[in-house]
């Protein structure tokens, strides 16, 4: 029996030695830009690379905050950040809200041609986004609203076929019964929907609000089309103007900046992972 | 009577995604066909001027080897991005003290947004005071000008992609805590070892998740743009790093080529469905769907 309990305490020892090797190869980037954020300038280009910084400054990350330099202007991050959050935050509310309510009638609903439908929806996902990129440019500009945060959110209250499919696999793993019952008891398909459904779809919800979350958050190619004035860029596309054509480039600053927006990110999904991975493995693959 | 209400409601639900459908997917569809068959810009309403675009990007040499670069970096990014996800979600799926911080280690970098990835990986590359040469040197390798040489650019650009493995690996993850612990169970009485368990038990059970992902890897890496856009804003070295969407993106809105923009779009549509096509039949045979 020892031997078989030995066998077992070495692979997991071995599982931790592979995994910190790893995790210290994908984490290596990290801590460069970590160490790099709290340098002087003057540190930052040395060679061979100083993992430990001589001088510690946590003035860079007030400084990243409202930078302004002659050669790059002011960089606005505290406005930056605001417009993310706005624009996220109605994404994520347009996505629930859409996603869910059309996943339910793909899931528990009854209506002829949805079958071919929801085929033609699953077969959407192919399509490039690049092909719809001239068009739906043209058609924002014909609304007048190129420039405006609109591009970036309204599309999201009209839901995305991947989160639909998410979210109608869950729906479908609820019993059929719980909604005759209901029903017989004179609810509303509406009332079902939110009170019976919602509640129980929690897990899968929160699958397609961390990934539009994210989505939208590092969203850059829908920035860098339909933004044009400073003041309305989004994080992702600010973060652009800390590089330089030629040289000079704020190194410390532009890591501390980075620092900055990806830290919500990484707390929320420290916090979230757990519900996060069974809302996938609810979800998705069955 | 009532059947029929039912299916109004059905219907009543489904309304944003139909909307969003007729709006946001079949009109820009169908509308960038009958661009890509004009000559059209923000400035000029389209003029048809049938397919002239489609012979002009026959005979562009520019637009071949963006083609070229493109498929290169799918051929590349797509197999190792796969295994490097499916190996890390297998030793994420393993019950030892700690996963919820691994976890969060390794899906890190699918949170940095791409500018930010591009910037430090600028960083990390360069050829003479970059981290990665410094270690390389270290260890008493002589390594290549990862950035100035077209031949090492992509590579750059494939291994930068495998670092944001992250995204599917947390749905492979997922696949694997479905797997019934009863299977392994079986498969060690017949004392399966562990290679035979992942190529008998584990392979074959997420085979549908392992499709789903390749084809969204295949999809999201034709349309490689954000990173080489931050990294090479030109396409440079000799145009090593232009791809599909930057040059899509350029004539779109640099040179105001609305039109032959469109028409490189629906090549790169026709090329993402045959190569969802050969996927689809190449995995027939090996993906699994029936689980009970």
């Amino acid at each position: 029996m020892s031997t078989l309990k030995q066998r077992h305490a070495r692979k997991i020892f071995l599982t931790h030695c592979v995994l910190i090797l790893l995790s210290l190869i994908f984490f290596m980037p990290f801590l460069w830009m970590l160490t790099t954020a709290v340098k002087p300038i003057e540190e930052t280009l040395t060679s061979p690379p100083q993992w430990i910084p001589k001088h510690v400054l946590l003035g860079n990350f007030p400084k990243a905050i409202s930078y302004n330099s002659e050669a790059l202007g002011y960089i606005p991050l505290l406005v930056y950040a605001r417009n993310t959050l706005v624009v996220t935050i109605l994404c994520v509310c347009g996505a629930v809200m859409s996603n869910s309510l059309v996943a339910y009638s793909f899931a528990r609903q009854k209506w002829r041609g949805k079958d071919l439908f929801f085929g033609v929806t699953l077969a959407t996902m192919m399509v490039p986004f690049p092909v719809l990129m001239v068009p739906t440019f043209s058609l924002f500009r014909w609304l007048g609203w190129v420039g405006t945060f609109r591009p970036l959110w309204i599309p999201a209250f009209f839901g995305s076929a991947f989160s639909i499919f998410l979210l109608r696999q869950f729906f479908k793993s609820i019993p059929m019964e719980l909604s005759e019952a209901a029903k017989i008891d004179g609810a509303s398909e509406f009332k079902i929907f939110t009170n019976i459904i919602v509640p129980l779809a929690k897990p899968a919800l929160t699958v397609v609000a961390i990934f539009t979350f994210m989505g939208t958050w590092n969203d850059f190619l829908g920035p860098l089309i339909y933004l044009v004035d400073q003041k309305t860029f989004t994080l992702s596309l600010g973060l652009q103007a800390y590089q330089t054509q030629h040289g000079g480039t704020p190194w410390n600053l532009l890591m501390a900046a980075t620092l900055l927006v990806i830290l919500p990110l990484v707390i929320v999904f420290f916090f979230a992972q757990k519900v996060f991975i069974q809302g996938i493995a609810t979800s998705g693959g069955k | 009577m009532n059947s029929k209400r039912d299916a109004r409601i059905g219907v009543l639900f489904a309304l944003p995604w139909i909307f969003g459908f007729l709006i946001f997917l079949l009109y820009p569809i169908l509308a960038s066909l009958f661009y890509s068959f004009t000559n059209y810009s923000v400035l000029r309403q389209p003029k048809w001027v049938g397919i002239s675009n489609y012979q002009e990007l026959a005979s562009d040499q520019v637009f071949h080897q963006t083609l070229a670069n493109t498929l290169y970096y799918v051929v590349g990014a797509v197999p190792l991005g796969s295994v490097i996800a499916i190996g890390l979600a297998m030793l994420l799926n393993t019950k030892v003290k700690g996963m919820a911080l691994y976890r969060t280690l390794f899906y890190l970098p699918s949170l940095v947004p791409m500018v930010a990835l591009g910037t430090l990986f600028l960083w990390v590359f360069n050829g003479d005071y970059g981290l990665l040469n410094n270690a390389l040197r270290g260890l008493g390798f002589s390594p290549p000008n990862w950035l100035g040489e077209p031949s090492w650019s992509k590579w750059t650009l494939i291994l930068i992609s495998t670092w944001g493995s992250g995204q599917a690996m947390v749905i492979y993850l997922a696949a694997l805590q479905d797997v019934p612990v009863s299977l392994y169970e079986a498969a060690e009485l017949d004392g399966a070892k562990l290679w035979q368990k992942t190529k008998n038990v584990t392979l074959p059970m997420i085979s549908p998740v392992i499709l789903f992902n390749v084809l969204m890897g295949i999809i999201g890496s034709l349309q490689v743009f954000a990173v080489p856009y931050v990294m090479f804003p030109d396409g440079s070295p000799a145009r090593s790093t232009y791809f599909f969407s930057s040059y899509l993106y350029d004539n779109a809105f640099r040179f105001q080529r609305m039109g032959y923009a469109s028409a490189i779009g629906w090549v790169m549509f026709v090329i993402t469905l045959v190569l969802t096509l050969i996927a689809l039949k190449v995995s027939e045979r090996h993906v699994h769907y029936d689980r009970s």
